[in-house]
């Protein structure tokens, strides 16, 4: 890793190149943010639609507070230092990714009990908080809230590492992180009052998509900007992952979302595509948003701090050429094996199961060129929990990436579609896979950034590693037993030659492992809540007793400088 | 000649441009051909855009999340066929924006639904589920008694869905609105021209409160047709058209 030892060097740097006066960001975005309260101001006094009504006022609220922090910031003099790295972003995305971690894993323990327990938590006059409209929450801030966070925050942490570079954009990265704040406020709060387009993943309607992509734009911007100004020749492997996932998934998001409002001032619309192409559009935007977003952006993340932290070079330069071309490349083709056997006509469903098969390669050869980083570091997985924590999460991908494409073949899927084994499937990947990666970077990151010599407790992430894994196990066990039963039990004849149970006797015979599984959510949402003690104990820069005797070098208390 | 990856990784637009290039591919073999293939969508006799009513109960179901607890799209399975009926046909849902197939049966498919149960069983489904189902998880949905249609932006619902391709005629349009309201009235003084505009409707009043038109007679009204607009008497599946 080509910054090691920049800590040190961070010492003797002047701050001679620190920019004076209003720069040509500030002014941009400050233009920008007005334009964009006139709007929301228009919207607010235009809209007949009570729905878009609340939403443009959350859009101005949150414009005319973006204005008001802003000139406040340029007024005290903005300080950028050119020769330093910028860290309070990074920061800023810690925190963020830590809250919208819980509240996406405590939607998850509250959905999971509605199904397990109906009649405790439904209201008939209160449609609000039903499970069709909590879904979304759940998915939303799991995928986009928690694991967005994560991964715009540790882009902007690698691509400065990496580089050497400070981030691009002046006050532009914090119009990315702010804005996209206000993407997962205005996706939740419209599930909860029933603004959707019914897309799964793509829930949210026409004009947060479009306040999305231009987020989606600057955030590419910045990257790119940043790359732009390396001072180191090649580009490291993490951000070209990091790149693809921040393509692809802009391509994903705009072609799937091609919509046409009612109004300009209401906010239902209707797709673009309907019927059999919709369901293909959607599919190929769904499955790779598990490609992109779940899976290359979160490698990127592996290609960093699993090799930072076992302070061991990346296991094969060749492997990581070629698994990442190849997964891009494979990956997009996958969508329709989520149509098996659906009026999608067979030649692309064929298509689809073929390269979901040929997918478990590259898959795999991302696991074994993480796993194999260790090399010659094995014991840390003794010593040190975060490690532990971080190769887990590559073995679940490898069990995730294989599982995936075994059900992806169509005799398999006739048994697994529509069953919970796919609910199963997903959360090894997203709990064990895309969580502990965060999680690692997390406890990488919270003692690198707040400047301490190591974390409050060690035992804590252990425990947090004990009861979130077996959290992991209680759901994906119960949903593999409930599906593959379920999914049996609707195929069942009896010896007359008729089904043997009606649905609702399916439904009934779910119920224990309903309970199981919310149960396993309970547990990971308290590991999680653990991690939020210690991470924030660790800012503050305590040690818990018993704990003190520091194992790492201490860091500077100045941040960095840009070599 | 040797090609050397160290292009991509000291050149970050062309590697920007060779990831779009590579990930375009798969999308594009498997989208685009599916708006040109004209097997890709059955002939089928019977297929007509939704009544304004039935419009506003499909909008009432995604607004709900139906979607994500039960299908529309029956597979071409034995004990699906026994269990729900017919497979389901791309024709079926060719004026659906969005698609409603799905990807979860937490209950069941809903493909066929229509005409299986009484309107009153779909009342007292909604307003208590385990009142009739006592192994049902479905959440109640009582509320929808309360909220009472106005109308405001039928006739942009229908044109907005011309617009993205479903053959609304003028008339249709026009009287958008008020065939919101017919279709709940047997009696209404435009029922003959409300039914000659969408064939085989069905016209009745959906809750049992001919008071009110709400949006839970939008949404039986949706229920209630799900499914039953193919003529099936002339359907061949082996016809060549039909092979895909």
């Amino acid at each position: 890793m080509a910054d090691r030892g920049d800590a040190m060097r961070g010492l003797t740097m002047s701050d001679s190149t620190a920019r004076k006066g209003i720069g040509l960001d500030v002014l941009t975005l400050g233009v920008f943010l007005s334009v964009m309260a006139l709007v929301s101001l228009f919207l607010t006094a235009k809209t007949q639609d009570p729905l878009m009504a609340v939403h443009a006022v959350i859009l101005l609220i949150a414009f005319v507070l973006g204005i008001i922090a802003l000139a406040m910031r340029a007024a005290g003099g903005l300080h950028f230092d050119q020769s330093r790295y910028e860290e309070g972003i990074v920061k800023a995305g810690v925190v963020a990714t830590v809250f919208w971690g819980v509240v996406g894993f405590l939607v998850g323990v509250v959905i999971a009990s509605q199904l397990a327990f109906p009649n405790l938590l439904y209201f008939e006059n209160i449609g609000w908080l039903n499970f069709g409209r909590l879904r979304p929450v759940h998915t939303s801030a799991v995928i986009f809230a928690f694991g967005g966070n994560a991964l715009m925050m540790t882009s902007f942490y690698v691509v400065q590492r990496t580089n050497h570079a400070r981030l691009a954009g002046g006050v532009w990265p914090w119009f990315v992180f702010w804005g996209y704040q206000l993407f997962i406020i205005l996706a939740a709060t419209g599930y909860v009052a029933g603004i959707t387009q019914s897309k799964e993943y793509a829930e949210p309607e026409w004009y947060v998509d479009i306040w999305l992509t231009i987020v989606w734009v600057a955030y590419l911007l910045v990257f790119l900007g940043t790359l732009w100004k390396r001072k180191i020749k090649h580009i490291y492997v993490a951000n070209w992952f990091y790149l693809s996932f921040i393509v692809t998934v802009a391509m994903l998001h705009i072609v799937n979302n091609l919509s046409i409002p009612i109004g300009l001032t209401e906010h239902k619309s209707y797709s673009l595509f309907a019927g059999v192409q919709d369901a293909m559009t959607q599919w190929w935007y769904a499955h790779n948003a598990v490609g992109f977003f779940l899976t290359s952006g979160f490698l990127g993340m592996m290609y960093y701090f699993v090799p930072k932290r076992a302070e061991r070079p990346v296991y094969s330069y060749r492997l990581s050429i070629v698994h990442f071309w190849s997964l891009i490349f494979i990956y997009i083709w996958a969508g329709p094996h989520h149509l098996h056997y659906t009026a999608l006509p067979m030649w692309a469903q064929t298509l689809g199961m073929t390269f979901s098969v040929i997918l478990w390669m590259p898959s795999w050869g991302g696991m074994i060129n993480g796993l194999m980083t260790l090399s010659g570091a094995w014991d840390k997985l003794r010593t040190d929990p975060v490690m532990r924590m971080l190769v887990v999460s590559v073995a679940f991908y490898g069990m995730s990436t294989f599982e995936g494409p075994v059900m992806s073949i169509r005799a398999v899927n006739s048994l697994s579609h529509y069953t919970d084994w796919t609910i199963g499937h997903v959360h090894s990947g997203a709990l064990g896979w895309v969580a502990y990666v965060s999680f690692g970077a997390l406890y990488c990151l919270v003692p690198w950034l707040w400047k301490r010599a190591r974390l409050y407790s060690n035992d804590l992430v252990e425990w947090h590693f004990w009861i979130s894994t077996i959290g992991i196990v209680f759901y994906i066990t119960s949903m593999w037993v409930s599906g593959i039963m379920q999914g049996l039990m609707w195929r069942a004849y009896n010896s007359f030659g008729f089904l043997e149970y009606s649905f609702v006797e399916t439904v009934e015979a779910m119920h224990p492992y309903y309970i199981i599984r919310a149960a396993g959510g309970l547990l990971f949402l308290l590991g999680s809540l653990i991690m939020a003690y210690n991470l924030w104990r660790t800012a503050r820069g305590d040690v818990r007793k018993g704990e003190d005797v520091p194992d790492m070098v201490p860091f500077s208390t100045v941040i960095p400088a840009v070599q | 000649m040797s090609f050397k990856h160290e292009i991509f990784e000291k050149n970050s637009i062309l590697l920007t441009v060779g990831i779009l290039i590579v990930v375009s591919i798969g999308g594009l073999v498997e989208i685009a051909p599916l708006f040109y293939i004209s097997s890709t969508i059955e002939k089928v006799e019977g297929m007509r855009p939704y009544t304004p009513l039935e419009l506003t109960g499909r909008n009432v179901y995604i607004r709900e999340g139906c979607y994500l607890c039960h299908s529309q799209m029956i597979r071409p399975l034995r004990d699906e066929a026994e269990r729900y009926g017919h497979y389901s046909l791309a024709a079926e849902s060719m004026y659906d924006h969005p698609f409603q197939w799905g990807s979860k049966r937490t209950g069941p498919d809903l493909a066929r639904v229509g005409g299986k149960y009484s309107d009153a069983w779909h009342l007292a489904h909604m307003n208590r589920p385990q009142a009739v189902v006592p192994e049902s998880v479905m959440p109640p949905y009582t509320f929808l008694n309360d909220n009472i249609l106005d109308g405001r932006t039928i006739e942009a619902d229908l044109r907005t869905n011309r617009i993205v391709g479903v053959p609304y005629s003028d008339a249709q349009i026009a009287a958008a609105k008020s065939d919101l309201f017919t279709q709940v009235d047997e009696f209404a003084d435009d029922y003959d021209g409300f039914v000659g505009r969408y064939p085989g409707a069905n016209v009745r009043d959906f809750d049992g409160d001919p008071k009110h038109v709400t949006e839970m007679d939008a949404l039986i009204a949706y229920l209630q047709m799900l499914g039953t607009l193919v003529d099936f008497s002339t359907y061949e599946a082996d016809a060549e058209e039909n092979l895909r």
